[in-house]
């Protein structure tokens, strides 16, 4: 170092020299924008080596955080995963518990609806090495007895074959060896209910003339003594022309939402077969509510229309018209003079009756003078 | 003392003498140089051309003959130039610490007893000087001086001849060895 000093020595002095002075030029002069030159200086030589440390600083600071940002994310991704996993869990379970509880709440209005008493069960497991038998979790001690039919809301399951004191062994509608007796309800074509092949059911012994068609339901007779009649068993697949019977393949309906929750018939009380699918059955639609001025009217056409097939409302008509002759019926002597019939609206016209309007039966009374009164009547 | 009007250049460095003066003369001088450029003017303002405290330096620098010595010679004279003027501090002080330097630089090659020498001499530095002040002001006091090359030439011969003169005189101070 001091060689280095004493060789370039002149040069050293003139460059301090003139640093110094420059110093010193710097600390009075200002630029343009007033601003002294030491500091404009100072700031110039200052700025870049303090970027180049902040520079450095935030990499490495950047790359620290980043590489600890990278370990927690690392960290959180496992940690979002697990939750992700604990939500699906969740989910399932969640799902699961609505399904039952929408099946519960099925079967119990179901079970609630339907004359039959009926024990509610649970499908507890599965029978081994068949998918035609189960198992359910009401036995004996309940009442439940061998023979006994398993139904769920969407139509029959099985049967009880075996009745353990806390469970019960049922076969399904789909095993070869299951019968039951069935009738169609569009036609009342009636037959035997036998498992197909696991899945599907047949039903033998329908007469080839008896008119079968796919789509039509079929029901159960109460011919079995096992079920009562009127439940839904299923819909038709395929039918094929055969002789003596037809080859009828049908689709349980009993089954179409798994196997969960049952009734098994404790006491079977029998209904009316059906003739429309279940599905489609008439949805009674309450009438539009009446303007302000038809409030008089809307009572007596309510009572006029308690009665609600054609026929009521026809012997209704009759009635009245007899009543309003002085007539008695079933008091009358013989030989005495009948009602005259011929007045009452839609006689002999046919039992389409074209007639009066079953809710205005007596146009005649007093009941019905409101409505000539009423505001827009005609009047 | 006889100014040697045969060679300019000294063939070795043997060849070169180097001048002493005693030490109120390197005060007194520069400071009576700085007094009649401050002073004179007054009186005779033509005078104001002359840049006696440069030629000082250039003088003093040459015939010491060490940059060392030159530069700091000049960086105080040019200072106090800077004390006596408008001039921020620095701005004649830069530019004579480095004419100081260059001269007692080029003064160890020639031979600086040579009047022609001289003159030439102090043209040049005259002329470097007055070009190296013209940058600073551009440079550092965002000035826009005009680049007057043809009156610093003519300014450069007068004073070359003062200088000379002046030369002469100083030679009177050197110590004798």
């Amino acid at each position: 170092m001091e060689s280095f000093l004493n060789r370039y020595r002149n040069i050293t002095v003139l460059l301090l020299t003139i640093l110094a002075q420059l110093v010193l030029l710097s600390l009075q002069v200002k630029n343009d924008q007033d601003v002294r030159f030491i500091r404009l200086w100072t700031v110039t030589a200052v700025s870049p080596l303090a970027k180049l440390v902040d520079a450095l600083r935030g990499g490495s600071i950047g790359f620290v955080r980043d590489y600890i940002r990278l370990h927690d994310s690392d960290a959180e991704n496992r940690r979002l995963r697990q939750e992700v996993d604990r939500q699906k869990l969740e989910i399932v379970f969640l799902k699961n518990q609505l399904n039952t509880a929408d099946r519960a709440g099925a079967l119990q209005l179901f079970q609630a609806k339907i004359p039959s008493k009926t024990l509610p069960a649970s499908v507890i497991m599965m029978g081994l090495g068949t998918n035609s038998m189960v198992f359910v979790d009401q036995g004996s001690l309940s009442g439940v007895m061998r023979g006994m039919g398993v139904l769920t809301p969407d139509g029959i399951l099985g049967k009880v074959t075996t009745a353990y004191p806390t469970s019960s062994q049922v076969l399904l509608v789909t095993d070869p060896e299951f019968a039951a007796g069935v009738v169609s309800g569009k036609n009342h074509a009636r037959g035997t209910l036998k498992g197909y092949d696991g899945h599907l059911c047949k039903v033998d012994y329908v007469a080839f003339e008896d008119p079968v068609e796919p789509g039509d339901w079929f029901y159960t007779s109460g011919d079995d003594r096992m079920f009562p009649s009127g439940f839904p068993v299923g819909v038709v697949k395929s039918v094929q022309p055969g002789q003596p019977f037809k080859e009828i393949t049908l689709q349980p309906s009993g089954m179409a939402r798994g196997l969960e929750d049952v009734l098994i018939v404790l006491d079977a009380v029998h209904q009316e077969i059906p003739d429309t699918p279940p599905g489609s059955q008439p949805v009674y639609v309450a009438p539009p509510p009446p303007a302000a001025g038809d409030a008089e009217v809307a009572i007596p056409a309510a009572q006029g229309a308690a009665s609600g097939t054609e026929a009521d409302r026809l012997k209704a008509a009759y009635k009245a018209s007899g009543d309003a002759q002085g007539h008695t019926f079933g008091d009358d002597a013989p030989h005495s003079k009948p009602p005259d019939f011929s007045k009452v609206p839609g006689a002999g016209t046919g039992p389409a009756a074209k007639a009066p309007a079953p809710a205005n039966p007596a146009p005649a009374t007093k009941d019905t003078a409101p409505e000539q009164k009423r505001p827009g009547g005609g009047q | 003392m006889s100014y040697s009007g045969e060679r300019m250049l000294l063939s070795s460095q043997r060849e070169s003498r180097v001048s002493r003066f005693r030490f109120w003369v390197m005060l007194v001088v520069p400071l009576a140089a700085l007094l009649f450029q401050i002073y004179v003017p007054l009186f005779f303002r033509f005078l104001s051309f002359l840049d006696l405290p440069l030629l000082v330096v250039i003088y003093l620098a040459v015939m010491r003959r060490n940059p060392v010595t030159g530069l700091l010679m000049g960086a105080a004279v040019g200072l106090a130039q800077d004390s006596l003027s408008k001039n921020p501090l620095g701005m004649y002080g830069i530019v004579n610490t480095l004419v100081g330097y260059f001269a007692a630089s080029i003064g160890m090659k020639l031979d600086v007893d040579n009047l022609t020498m001289r003159l030439l001499l102090a043209y040049f530095f005259y002329i470097l000087h007055q070009f190296l002040y013209w940058i600073m002001e551009r440079a550092l006091l965002r000035h826009l001086p005009p680049f007057d090359w043809q009156h610093w030439l003519v300014l450069g011969i007068l004073n070359a001849l003062v200088g000379a003169a002046l030369f002469h005189f100083l030679d009177k101070l050197r110590v004798t060895a």
